[in-house]
C-alpha cells in the first residue's frame, strides 16, 4: 500500500532536510525525532528528490551518472523511498 | 566512580534546551526539577546562541526547544533563526498555550522544523484537570490546527497514567483528526514530580497491557499514515530502557540557568557536579566534565550489569530510578528482572495501582509541594 511507483513524484516535506555533517563526514537525513546517516548512494538518491522529478526520472539520472544498468538501481531506489514514505519522511 | 576517558567520546545527536521553567500548566508528572529556576537566572540570548553554535560543532543534529513553555521566551524566533543558519534541526516542545498560538507564524517564518505538542488527555475535562488549567485543552486544539495549516509537521505527545490510560484509542483518533504525523504514547517515567505523584499516577497491569495492545493494532492499521512511538512503563517491564540512549552517549540537557546535564533528572543524583555553559565550552563539558564521565560506557557497572549480554543495549538503565528505589545511583536499574530490587518495584506498582482511592495530584508549583523532598 505504501510502495512508491515509477510515476510518483517524491518530495521532502517541511521538517525533513538533508545536510552534510562535518563531524560525521557524511550526509545526514533529519526528520521529526529521527536522524539517519546516509551512505553515498542514499545521499545521491535524496539529492534528486526535489518535488519535480518522478521516480523514473531519478532512476534515469542515476543510471547515467554512475554508468549502471537502470534495472539494477531501480529496485534500490523504490525500496528506499517506499520505506521513507511508510515512515512519513518522504511525501509523494 | 568518575574515571578518565579511555575510549573515544561518543558524538552527541540531540540537545534538550530548557529555555525556561516558566509554564502555564502544572502537570503532576512534569519533567522539570522540584526546585525550579527563576526567570532572573535564565541564560540571555547571546549565551544561548553561542551554546547552540558549539553544539553543532560537537555533532549535535537536533535541538529540542523546551521548557517549561519555550514560547514564554521573547527571543525564541531569534534562537530558531540562528539554528536554521547553522544547520541545527529545531523541534519545538510546547504546551500550545498562552503565547504559543500568536508566535507560531513567526517561528515558521524563522525556519522552525517541527512541533511537538503536549496533550494531557483526549477529552477536555480530564485534560484540563491533569494540566491544572481550565480551558487549556481548547487552546491546544486551536494551536494544533494552526500548526498543520501552516504546513509544519505535528507530533502529539501524551504522558500516560491512571487517569488517561483508557483514552489511548481516542488519542489515536485525535491525532488522525488533527492530521498529526506522529503520536507519542509515553507512559509516565517516575522521577521528580512524577515520583512524588506516583501513587496517584500508577496504572494497573491489565490497563497497561490493554493500552499497549491498542497501540500495536493501530500501528498496523495506520502504517504509512500515522507513526506511533510507544514508551513503555518501567514498573511493569522485564528490562530497563537505555536512559537518554545511554549516559553521555547521545543527548545532553541544558537547564534555563545553563547547567549541562546528561539527562533532565540528573540533578537528583547526589555527589555529581554539573558544569555550566557560563564557565565552560559545551565541548569541554561533554568530553571531560566529571558528571558526564561518571556513568559513561560500561566501566562503572556493578553486577549483574557487568557480565550481562545486554549491557551495551540498555547501558544499565536509569541512574535516577536506581537511586530512588535502591538508594544507590550506581546500582542496576530495578526495572531489570536481574536486579535484586525488581520484585520490590513490582510490589510497589501493584499496591499503588490497586488502591481504590488514589491520592489527589500534587500540582507542580504549589508551595506545599515545593517544600517536600524526594524520599
Amino acid at each position: 500500500m505504501n510502495a512508491i511507483s515509477a510515476n510518483d513524484i517524491p518530495r521532502l516535506p517541511r521538517g525533513v532536510r538533508v545536510r552534510y555533517d562535518g563531524v560525521r563526514n557524511s550526509h545526514v537525513l533529519l526528520a521529526p525525532e529521527r536522524a539517519f546517516d546516509l551512505d553515498d548512494n542514499a545521499a545521491a538518491i535524496l539529492d534528486l528528490v526535489d518535488g519535480h522529478r518522478t521516480v523514473a526520472a531519478i532512476v534515469d539520472e542515476l543510471a547515467v551518472k554512475y554508468q549502471v544498468d537502470r534495472a539494477v538501481i531501480e529496485g534500490d531506489v523504490i525500496d528506499m523511498l517506499s520505506e521513507l514514505v511508510a515512515k512519513r519522511i518522504v511525501d509523494r | 566512580m568518575p574515571r578518565e576517558a579511555i575510549t573515544a567520546v561518543p558524538t552527541p545527536i540531540g540537545l534538550l534546551a530548557e529555555l525556561t521553567h516558566r509554564c502555564p500548566l502544572r502537570c503532576p508528572y512534569c519533567s522539570n526539577p522540584l526546585d525550579l529556576d527563576r526567570r532572573s537566572a535564565e541564560l540571555d540570548t547571546a549565551t544561548w546562541l553561542r551554546v547552540l553554535s558549539e553544539a553543532v560543532q560537537l555533532g549535535v543534529l537536533h535541538v529540542h526547544l523546551s521548557g517549561g513553555e519555550p514560547t514564554a521566551r521573547p527571543d525564541l524566533d531569534l534562537i530558531v533563526a540562528h539554528c536554521r543558519t547553522i544547520g541545527l534541526y529545531t523541534n519545538l516542545i510546547t504546551s500550545g498555550i498562552g503565547p504559543a498560538l500568536s508566535k507560531v507564524q513567526s517561528l515558521f517564518d524563522a525556519g522552525l522544523d517541527h512541533v511537538q505538542l503536549s496533550v494531557q488527555a483526549a477529552h477536555s475535562d480530564i485534560a484540563d484537570h491533569i494540566g491544572g488549567l481550565r480551558g487549556g485543552h481548547r487552546q491546544k486544539m486551536q494551536f494544533a490546527e494552526k500548526v498543520v495549516a501552516l504546513g509544519l509537521p505535528l507530533t502529539l505527545n501524551t504522558v500516560i497514567h491512571r487517569s488517561n490510560i483508557a483514552d489511548v484509542d481516542e488519542l489515536i483518533e485525535l491525532a488522525l483528526n488533527l492530521d498529526a504525523k506522529r503520536l507519542e504514547i509515553a507512559h509516565t517515567q517516575y522521577y521528580g514530580w512524577a515520583y512524588l505523584n506516583r501513587a496517584a499516577l500508577m496504572p494497573d497491569r491489565a490497563d497497561v497491557d490493554r493500552s499497549i495492545a491498542v497501540v500495536e493494532e493501530a500501528r498496523k492499521r495506520l502504517h504509512g499514515k500515522l507513526v506511533i512511538d510507544l514508551v513503555v512503563p518501567d514498573y511493569y517491564a522485564s528490562f530497563p530502557k537505555a536512559c537518554s540512549g545511554g549516559w553521555g552517549r547521545r543527548l545532553m540537557n541544558v537547564t534555563p540557568s545553563g547547567k549541562v546535564l546528561p539527562c533532565h533528572a540528573a540533578e537528583t543524583l547526589p555527589g555529581l557536579t554539573f558544569w555550566s555553559v557560563a564557565e565552560h565550552s559545551l565541548s569541554d563539558i561533554w568530553t571531560r566534565s566529571p558528571a558526564f564521565q561518571a556513568f559513561r560506557g560500561t566501566d562503572w557497572m556493578p553486577e549483574p550489569c557487568r557480565s550481562c549480554d545486554r549491557k551495551e543495549k540498555d547501558w544499565g538503565g536509569c541512574r535516577c530510578q536506581a537511586l530512588a528505589l535502591t538508594g544507590d545511583a550506581g546500582a542496576t536499574d530495578p526495572a531489570c528482572s536481574r536486579s535484586p530490587f525488581h520484585s520490590r518495584m513490582q510490589t510497589l506498582a501493584r499496591a499503588e495501582s490497586g488502591s481504590a482511592t488514589p491520592p489527589p495530584f500534587l500540582y507542580r508549583g504549589t508551595s506545599a509541594v515545593a517544600q517536600e523532598e524526594i524520599p
